[in-house]
Order: structure tokens, then sequence, then C-alpha cells
């Protein structure tokens, strides 16, 4: 029993970082219906700024968390303009492999810049253990619950209620509506990769301090969001949530009580029955066309 | 099709015809000169990338029978690579099956293997058949990595080379003929196909499937048909190459390798066999070309470059990729004919 509520705990964990992930993904796909495939470099290169300004030049926690959002808002932003924009209109494919092509650079600029070499993870983040009665969770993964949970509550209000959530949902349900509201479409799309960039760099971070530290290792966590977007649905916020966490639990579980090796590849293997039997996810928006 | 001005196809046969003008097969007989030649001009470092071009053609050329003329996308030829590779090192060291056999065998399977994760194409479309395939990859090469019956527990496994009586064909020029013969018989299928009703059908999906459909092309089957072509050559593919490099390692087999697939298929150019063979010589010969370099560059003052050789790699890599997306997403293929086109109406613009 204790083993199953320390996995419980720890899948949370997993999930929160996961929903927090999936939710720049889905925010780009619910704008632009980009599929990013350059996800998890977002999460690298946010969480090497912070290194960055809180290590290398000594910043204050706060201010180098900041400057980590600042920058993925900036290199989201940067994408978008230079690349996506002149894309617009042309087959999913070449959208798909764009972002692959970017994955790829990016990872070669982290590689170049930082090294291969994991750096040490960061330590304004409490790391101690916290126990309830007998079962025991790293505080970091408390910590990273309820970031999660402050930013996806955020990003709900501000779909309900801002004046520009609300625009970025009418330019996910329909764009020449939106446009003809005099909404400006380009910068919805701005807005959602910047979103994505800033949901990046905060994720990395959270998950720099429950790995091993900050390093290329991260990138390898983000391939795990796409069992949760397709499970939760591509164009759900809230489907993040609940696929971030039963993706989460369903990864410590098999880790527990059956290996790690099996931990990769179960959530891919229900990826593709969710595929073939509920194709748009629990809470995707269902667009029927069948040949 | 273009054809030069004043060639009429008066009948059907003729409309039909690979090749329609002299100078057709003036560059036909050039490339025959070409590949003959070719082994007794290069030395054997680079003969060995031109075999490895060769072998990349291959799965290259299916890759795009199934993304160029079918429309699919398919983020997993590494892993059918991997099939292809660990199935016909295990016939061969374990079962003692006979090279062509289990070559034959290794690509079967790859086909089989494929047309069962090609299921999900029945009802998807586009990006969720993308992520399908890349689960795919991910599984398969999780797989490779864990599963020690494959390897029977040493982490990789040996393939033999052929024999032919007593003779074993180890040099890289022996290699050169037998891959000539079998890329060609590829290349050659391949731009047959598309003269055959089936490879019409693939068209037709692409362009437009429920218009496909109501002309009664049965789509599903196609789908799966087009995802087993792909997986088949991918595994054929790998399977010569197992037996070229005489070991299989799970390391060739990642997602990476994939990606570099589908780059092949983009620079060389969607919908065009002769496109992936110009890819899967661009992204072979290029890595080589810039590591030679490297290499003598070491003592130079460029040598910060060499020690970051692997990211300066990955990062090029990346921008070749948007960058053919972004000016030129009909890849070498269309920047070929728009130069012959160039020449043939000089000093005229058009």
């Amino acid at each position: 029993m204790t083993k199953f509520l320390t996995l419980t705990l720890n899948g949370l964990g997993n999930g929160a970082i996961l929903a927090l992930t999936a939710l720049g993904f889905v925010l780009i796909y619910k704008a632009t219906e980009v599929i990013n495939f350059a996800q998890g470099q977002f999460l690298v290169i946010g969480a090497f700024m912070v290194y960055n300004a809180n290590v290398t030049w000594g910043w204050p926690p706060w201010l180098s968390v900041l400057f980590g959002i600042a920058s993925g808002i900036a290199l989201g932003m940067a994408i978008e303009r230079v690349i996506l924009r002149r894309l617009i209109g042309e087959s999913t494919l070449a959208v798909i492999m764009v972002t692959i092509g970017l994955a790829s650079a990016l990872g070669g600029v982290v590689l170049g810049t930082w090294g291969a070499e994991p750096k040490p993870r960061p330590t304004f983040i409490p790391h101690g253990r916290v126990n309830f009665g007998d079962v025991g969770v790293g505080a970091d993964r408390l910590v990273a619950v309820a970031v999660a949970a402050v930013v996806l509550v955020a990003v709900g209000l501000f779909f309900q209620h801002s004046r520009h959530g609300v625009a970025m949902r009418a330019v996910a349900d329909d764009q020449q509506a939106a446009m003809v509201q005099g909404i400006s479409v380009n910068r919805i799309f701005a807005m959602a990769w910047a979103l994505a960039g800033a949901c990046g760099a905060i994720a990395g971070v959270l998950l720099a301090s429950m790995s091993g530290g900050y390093g290329l290792e991260l990138e390898a966590f983000a391939i795990f969001v796409f069992p949760v977007v397709i499970l939760g649905g591509l164009d759900s916020v809230l489907g993040t949530v609940v696929g971030g966490v039963i993706v989460g639990l369903l990864v410590e579980y098999t880790k527990g009580y059956m290996s790690v090796d099996s931990s990769q590849i179960i959530p891919f293997a229900a990826l593709v029955a969710i595929l073939l039997v509920k194709p748009y996810g629990l809470f995707g928006q269902v667009r029927i066309e069948r040949v | 099709m273009a054809t030069a001005t004043g060639v009429y196809n008066t009948t059907y046969r003729r409309d039909f015809a690979l090749r329609h003008t002299k100078a057709e097969y003036f560059r036909l007989a050039l490339l025959a000169a070409f590949v003959v030649v070719l082994p007794f001009s290069l030395s054997e470092y680079w003969l060995s990338y031109v075999n490895l071009i060769l072998l990349a053609a291959i799965a290259a050329v299916g890759l795009n029978i199934l993304t160029g003329y079918t429309g699919l996308v398919s983020l997993a030829t590494a892993g059918f690579l991997g099939v292809g590779a660990y199935t016909t090192a295990n016939l061969t060291t374990r079962a003692h099956w006979p090279m062509p056999l289990s070559v034959i065998a290794a690509t079967l399977l790859a086909a089989g293997i494929g047309a069962l994760f090609g299921l999900p194409a029945l009802r998807l479309k586009g990006l969720y058949l993308a992520i399908s395939t890349f689960a795919a990859q991910v599984i398969l090469s999780n797989r490779f990595r864990g599963w020690a019956y494959l390897t029977q527990g040493h982490g990789n496994i040996a393939a033999g080379y052929p024999t032919i009586g007593t003779h074993h064909m180890k040099s890289d020029f022996e290699w050169y003929w037998l891959l000539l013969v079998v890329t060609g018989l590829v290349v050659f299928a391949g731009v047959n196909l598309f003269r055959t009703g089936l490879g019409r059908a693939f068209i037709a999906i692409r362009d437009q499937d429920i218009a496909a459909e109501v002309m009664g092309v049965r789509v599903g089957a196609y789908k799966v048909l087009a995802f087993s072509i792909a997986c088949g050559l991918a595994g054929l593919s790998g399977a010569l190459q197992a037996h070229y490099r005489t070991i299989v390692t799970w390391e060739n087999y990642e997602i990476g390798t994939s990606f570099t697939f589908v780059a092949m298929i983009i620079v060389g150019g969607l919908g065009s066999v002769a496109g992936a063979v110009y890819g899967a010589a661009f992204m072979t010969w290029v890595p080589a070309y810039i590591t030679k370099i490297g290499q003598s560059l070491q003592q130079g003052s460029f040598s910060f470059l060499i020690r970051k050789l692997p990211a300066v790699q990955l990062t090029l890599f990346g921008l070749v990729l948007v960058v053919f997306l972004l000016f030129e997403p009909r890849g070498l293929a269309r920047l070929w004919q728009r130069a012959k086109e160039y020449f043939r109406i000089w000093p005229f613009r058009y």
C-alpha cells in the first residue's frame, strides 16, 4: 500500500509537468493547427536560461525565473514570426517537418552552448522529503504540482475572462469569422507561441529540479507529451490536465510494478490504441471526416 | 508531363513511355557510363559512402512512395530498418538461413509489421497519423534496446558477409555492384509503379481522398498497402545494411535516423523517385564531407568547430531542412528540372 501511495504521489508530480508541457503544445495546436515537435527544446532552452541567470550571472532566483520565462516568450515569438508565418496554408507534412528541423537546430545550439554534461539542479527549489504518515514524497514534486495548478488555473481564467483569451478561442473556432470581428490573427498566433514558450520554461525548471538537473535529458521527457495530448484531445486545455495525470500515473505504476523499460512504451501503446478507438481523445473536438 | 517542343504523343503506348526525347536517352546513357566508371575512380573510403547512399536510397524511395505520392507521413523509417536488420541477423546467425532468403524474409516481415502500424491510417489523416507512426518508432526502438532475446543478451548481433561458393563478399567494390543492381531495380520499380493503376490510385488518394473513393479506389486498403510497401523497402534496406556493416546495434535505428529519411525526401523532392535518390545522396554525402573537412581543420584556427562537431551537424541538419521547406519545398528534383529548362531555352528567359 505504501508503495502504491508513493508511486501515486510521484506520478502526480510527473503528471503536473506533463500537463504544463502539453499545455504549451495544445495552445499552439488550438490557435494555429501546428504540431510542435520542438516543445522539448522549449523546456531545455527555458531551463538553461534560468541556469545561466541564476548560476552563471548570480541573479536572484525570482529574477532568473522571470528571465527564463521572458526568453521562452521571445523564442516562441521569434519562431512564429520568422518561420511558421511563412508556412501558413502549407501542407501538414511541411509544417511538421519544419518543427522537427527546428527541434534539431535548437538541440544543436543547446549542445554547442551548454555541452552534453548535465548541470546540477536548481538550489532555490526545496529538495527535502515531506512525509504523510509513512509515505514520503520529494518537496520538489509538491512544488511542481502547486506551480502547475496555479499556471493551469491562470490559463483557464485567461481563456474564460480576458479579452485576448476570448479572441484566442474565437480564432481557434473559426479564423475567418474572427478576422471579420477585427481580431488580428497574426497577433493571436504570436501570443500562442509566446505562451507555449513561457509554459515550456516553467516546466523545464520544475523538471530540472525533479530529475537529475539541467541537461539535454529534459528533452527526452517531452516525448511523453504525445500520449498526453492524444488522450486528452489535441485541442483541449482541460484534456492536458486529465491526460497529464493519467499518463504520469501510468508511467510511475508501470515503472514500479513492471519495469523501467515497459514504462517507456506502455504510454505509446496506449496512444496507438486510443487513436484506433477514439482518435479525438477524451475532450477533443470531434470533426467528422470519414473516408 | 512537360516534354520538349514538337514531340507529339499519338499513341497511348508513346504517352506512357518513360523517355520521350533523344536528350533523355542521352542522359540515361551518360548516367549508365557514370555508374560504371564510378567505382574505378573512387578510393575505398568514398566508395563506402556511395554504398551507404545506395542503401539509403532504397528506403528513401519507399518513403517517398508513401509520403510524396500517397500523402501519408511516416516517422518510423528507422524502426523498420531495424526490423529488417535484426530479422536477417537472427535468421542467418542463429537459424543459419542463406542470406538471400533471410533478406527476403526480413523484407516481408517489415512489410507485415508496417501494415499493422498502418492500420490507424484507415481512420486518421495528416497529423494524427504522424503521431501514430512516431509512437511506432518509440516502441520499436525501445524493443531493440530492451529485448535481450534479439541479441542473445549481448547488446548487438553479428550478421555475416554474403558468400558466393567459398568467396566472401567483403570489399566495397563488390558490394557496389550488388547494391547497384538492387537499388536500380527498386528505382526502376518505383518509376514504373506510377504508370500502373496502383500508383495512380496512390496519387488520387493524396490529391483528394474523397474523390478517389467515389471513383472506386478502395482508399483504406491502398493506404495500408502503401504503408507496407514503404516499410518493406525500409526492411530491405535495413537487412542489406546489416550484412554490409556486419553488425547490428540499436543506435542506428533511433528516431533521429527516421527524421534523416524524411529530410532526404524533402531535400530531394517530394513525389519524385529520382528526388529520393538525390536526397539520399545529399543527406549521406554532405555530413561525411563536413566530417572530412573537420578532420583537415583539426590543427587550424577553427579547431573549436571540431570539438563541437556533433552540435554543428545537428544544427546544420535542422537548418537545411527548414531552409528547403521555406524556399524550395519541392527539393533538388525541382531545382534540377529548372536548371534543365534554363539551359534548354537559353538565351531566352521563357
